[in-house]
């Protein structure tokens, strides 16, 4: 399906990165992931890339930082030649009531949430404008669409994923290159793992499918998206939420 | 005799731009009188780079405007 293909997944050492990366491995991509600290995770993810025969690469890269980020797409392109996917997954979560939100906690959810998806993009958007082809899928969040008590610097950040996806569907589309955006709901990682139970059990509650999605679920979506199959779909928002909301 | 610099990015423009060859001189701006739109200069910028194996800074892209411009920034620069 992705034969001879390659991809990059940011944030891509654990949770639903890694599982993006290891579907996309499957698929027959070679995979590159960012990760941010977690060497040990990193090397993981790695190694069950590497276990499903294709080629793999993980680099520590700070996505917020455009000197990092585009050391890394050179590395990527110098050592396999070309970059076909892009995989905007890099999050983090600073969670706070607004009011008690402190400035460096906006500044990094936005940085790294929001601002790493624009340089990640910018970083590939040469070439694969040279390619004539490409897919660029951004991992936001139902969040994004609904805004969530305890997440407004998150939900901004995840929100304005969304307008950063339809504008470069529209400057990029010519140049075969497709933008989605992937706005998952309650999905079960490290990242929700640290919630109270009161609020799962309140999330739960709200879901028609009445269960939490897992990381394989996003990973399929994303991986339909990479794929051939998907060239006619660009500028989109695809929700993986069980039904949670209905926009 | 080999082909000139000029003749080279004649040719990427009229194919790009699908534009008449007699139209592509070295007076002619790019967007005005060939009327390319900002993401075909991008575009052709990285043809250009391709074809020439130059690299043309986002500073340097924005100064051009005429085909002369392009011809005399590769020229200077290989």
């Amino acid at each position: 399906m992705l034969k001879e293909k390659v991809a990059v997944v940011t944030g891509g050492s654990r949770g639903i990165g890694r599982s993006i990366a290891i579907n996309l491995a499957h698929a027959g991509a070679d995979v590159v992931i960012f990760y941010a600290g977690n060497q040990q995770a990193a090397e993981e993810t790695l190694q069950q890339i590497q276990e499903t025969g294709q080629k793999g690469l993980a680099l520590k890269v700070d996505v917020s930082d455009s000197e990092q980020v585009n050391a890394a797409f050179k590395e990527v392109v110098s050592t396999f030649g070309r970059i076909d996917i892009l995989v905007n997954n890099a999050g983090i979560t600073r969670d706070n009531l607004l009011i008690r939100i402190k400035e460096d906690d906006w500044d990094q959810v936005i940085d790294t949430n929001l601002k790493g998806v624009f340089l990640c993009t910018k970083a590939v958007s040469r070439p694969m404008m040279k390619q004539r082809s490409g897919r660029i899928i951004n991992i936001s969040s139902v969040v994004g669409l609904t805004g969530g008590v305890g997440q407004a610097n998150y939900s901004a950040a995840k929100a304005g994923i969304l307008g950063l996806t339809k504008s470069t569907a529209k400057e990029l589309a010519s140049r075969g290159i497709t933008v989605n955006a992937v706005a998952p709901g309650f999905i079960v990682t490290d990242m929700t793992d640290v919630l109270p139970e009161e609020v799962k059990k309140e999330a739960l509650d709200r879901i028609p499918l009445n269960r939490f999605g897992s990381a394989e679920d996003v990973a399929e979506l994303v991986k339909f998206l990479a794929s051939d199959a998907a060239s006619y779909i660009t500028g989109q928002t695809i929700q993986v939420d069980g039904g949670l909301v209905n926009s | 005799m080999a082909e000139t610099t000029f003749e080279r990015v004649k040719g990427i423009i009229v194919e790009h731009l699908d534009v008449d060859k007699e139209a592509v001189t070295l007076d002619a701006s790019v967007k005005d009188d060939l009327g390319a739109d900002s993401l075909d200069v991008v575009d052709l910028i990285l043809q250009f780079e391709d074809e020439f194996g130059v690299e043309i800074a986002d500073e340097e892209a924005e100064k051009i405007s005429t085909v002369g411009d392009i011809v005399n920034y590769i020229e200077n620069n290989l």
